[in-house]
């Protein structure tokens, strides 16, 4: 077949899957196999080439963040949107995004890929920029180990052509600066000697004493490279950031410091794209503008009541969820659910510090491993008011139950899918 | 009156702590203190005296990486573990622990790891990854249920009992059926899950042994362990 009727055809297998409301990578998956070049090709006539976001957590959010800085500056960004975040995944947003002369209407691809598909995605396409956020431990039930994570992040590093942005706080990631090749440029995001301590990387998880000890283990700091953005401070949503050596301020509509912090990793990494050129007054007041992701930390309202869904998925992103906002203010659902795709090992639940949530207690736990979770919440002295594996069930006595107290839900990826399907018949709940 | 303190040493918990090991120690330090026992607890880390008053020990898992930095601690201490295991002093070893608690690990990289030989075992590194959920059946500890995650190959020497019998799941080596290993009162293993909370009856084995061995007796109503079995059921039932 030729080329154009390659895509003519992926393109209507797309549109069919759309219209059957099917998987996102199907499409894709046909180009592949019908024409294995045609994301590198698309991708190579890119005038500002291609972005790549990966790392454990935060992707989800820093790319949408990434991709409204740089619009904001007048690119014409083409992404992965769809979640799908595959090769695979995106071949199929391409062929959405194309018009059905075969025409792109892009000037730049800022694309996040998990760290094996990226690994894959780099040996076809070198990418200009790469931001790459953190190694945590995360599905390493698919992955190994963490080091194992860091050397596929090393991978996409060691291919990328113009700036690898860098989170200075993971010595996982400082230590990819050295692959970094010659002629590329390294430039880093950070926090403040204050924040630190609010970030704990997943070495430093468990010293006698549990959570409330302080670690006799202090190690020598190494001296830290200058960051193009730096956290300072934030109070709620007002945020202080060091940009260049300037101190700048602004609001951020996102739930929890972590999301605060993937704001500046977004910021570096518009600065490193636009370069000198960069409008910084402009991208910094943008950031007022990003909105929450599908899932993190997105506010739905159940008559009249705001629920907060929070996605869970290994302990570092657990902690800094629970250290988001005081637990005894809210009424609490935990639903963990150990599906293919949230990882069917939930050992995990054992690195997370719950002692926040004493005060209050929990008022339902849930999903398929339900009672693993009221086991470790036991074991860390929590309160359990319900355990209801079901989650349509569960959401239902969550909301009985909650009285005044605004609401959050704690979830893995699986159970966020199904507890939004069920929202949905009460709330208004945005398409995914 | 006596002191019914019981001390209870992490080792390695800096570089061999993944997969949870946590949840090990703290099960064994509050099922102690609902036994009404004191606990204290501490670390010990490579370079660090060890606390030779210990009563209860437990290590985790680790990265290959882990394994390497604290192999030269261990070798200076394991004189004084091999005393304290004939003697009965309760141990439990998950995972890379477990792989140095045994004669040598192979790693994949072709280099290799001398052990302590506490446990009748070697370890080569294999070329895939053992992953799932996993169920075994004890003589002394009945069923035993965890998950796994080791690339590691563990072959057990003629006369070393196993930890227990595998009934879904790789274990040692994904071939002869065995998983982990016994002696005195040395549990090795390669169950994460944590293993101890959902598997009281390992962490009353070793919480008894402990307290008997250093209060001569073990005097304490059952825990109420409706939890946990709840938990153990849907973990037996969880695709691997
Ligand atoms: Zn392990």
């Amino acid at each position: 077949m030729s080329r154009p009727h390659v895509r003519l055809l992926g393109q209507g297998i797309r549109y069919l899957t759309t219209l059957r409301g099917g998987g996102s990578a199907f499409p894709g998956l046909v180009m592949e196999r019908l024409h294995p070049g045609f994301v590198a090709e698309e991708l190579a006539k890119l005038p500002h080439g291609v972005v790549l976001i990966s790392g454990t957590n935060g992707k989800t959010t820093t790319t949408k963040m990434a991709v409204q800085l740089l619009r904001s500056q007048g690119y014409k960004v083409f992404t992965n949107r769809t979640g799908s975040n595959f090769v695979r995944g995106v071949a199929a947003a391409l062929l959405g995004e194309m018009s059905l002369t075969g025409r792109l209407d892009a000037d730049i691809a800022v694309l996040e890929l998990d760290e094996a598909h990226a690994v894959h995605f780099v040996k076809q396409v070198k990418p200009r920029h790469a931001l790459l956020l953190n190694v945590m431990r995360d599905q390493l039930d698919r992955f190994g180990e963490i080091d194992t994570t860091r050397r596929m992040l090393a991978q996409i590093a060691a291919a990328t052509t113009g700036t690898v942005v860098l989170n200075r706080e993971d010595p996982r990631i400082v230590s990819l600066a050295e692959h970094v090749p010659e002629g590329t440029q390294t430039r880093w995001f950070g926090l403040s000697a204050p924040l630190r301590p609010m970030f704990p990387s997943d070495d430093d998880m468990r010293s006698a004493g549990g959570p409330d000890a302080e670690s006799d283990h202090e190690q020598e700091p190494a001296p830290r490279p200058a960051a193009d953005v730096e956290l300072t401070s934030f109070e709620a949503n007002r945020v202080r950031l060091t940009v260049g050596g300037e101190a700048v301020e602004t609001t951020v509509a996102l739930y929890g410091v972590y999301n605060m912090y993937n704001a500046a990793a977004a910021l570096a990494l518009a600065l490193a794209v636009a370069g000198p050129d960069a409008d910084r007054a402009a991208l910094v007041d943008e950031l007022s503008r990003v909105t929450p992701a599908f899932g993190r930390g997105e506010t739905i309202t159940v008559d009249g009541r705001p629920l907060q869904l929070l996605l869970v998925k290994n302990p570092a992103g657990f902690r800094l969820s629970l250290a988001s906002a005081r637990p005894g203010d809210y009424a609490t659902m935990i639903a963990i659910n150990d599906e293919y795709a949230d990882g069917r090992d939930v050992s995990w639940l054992w690195d997370v510090d719950f002692h926040s949530l004493r005060s209050g207690g929990v008022d339902v736990v849930a999903g398929t491993r339900a009672w693993d979770m009221a086991l470790r919440l036991d074991y860390d002295e929590v309160a359990v008011r319900e355990v209801v594996p079901g989650l349509g069930d569960a959401l239902r006595r969550f909301l009985a139950g909650a009285g005044e107290r605004p609401m959050r839900v704690f979830c893995t990826y699986t159970s966020m899918l199904e507890l939004r399907r069920e929202l949905s018949r009460v709330a208004e709940v945005a398409e995914i | 009156m006596t002191d019914r303190t019981v001390h209870l040493v992490q080792l390695y918990p800096r570089d061999m702590n993944i997969y949870g090991d946590w949840g090990n120690t703290l099960t064994l330090k509050r099922r102690l203190e609902r036994y009404g026992y004191a606990v204290r607890l501490s670390d010990h880390d490579p370079g660090d005296p060890f606390p030779s008053d210990a009563d209860l020990l437990v290590g985790g898992g680790g990265q290959d990486s882990g394994q390497f930095r604290v192999q030269e601690d261990l070798q200076r201490i394991a004189p004084e573990l091999r005393a304290m295991a004939a003697d009965g002093l309760p141990m439990l070893a998950i995972c890379g622990l477990y792989q140095l608690f045994g004669h040598e690990f192979r790693t994949g990289a072709g280099e290799t790891l001398p052990g302590i030989g506490i446990l009748d075992l070697t370890t080569v590194g294999g070329p895939t990854r053992l992953i799932g959920n996993i169920v075994l059946e004890s003589p002394e500890f009945g069923t035993v249920v965890g998950y796994e995650n080791h690339s590691g190959v563990t072959r057990l020497g003629p006369g070393q009992a196993p930890l227990g019998k595998v009934l879904k799941g790789a274990g040692n080596n994904g071939e002869d059926g065995t998983e982990g290993a016994r002696v005195h009162h040395v549990v090795g293993s390669y169950l994460h899950g944590s293993m101890l909370p959902k598997n009281p009856a390992v962490a009353d084995h070793l919480i008894r042994a402990a307290v008997e061995r250093r209060l001569g007796v073990f005097d304490a109503a059952p825990l109420d362990d409706t939890l946990a079995e709840r938990a153990r059921e849907v973990a037996q039932a969880r695709p691997r």
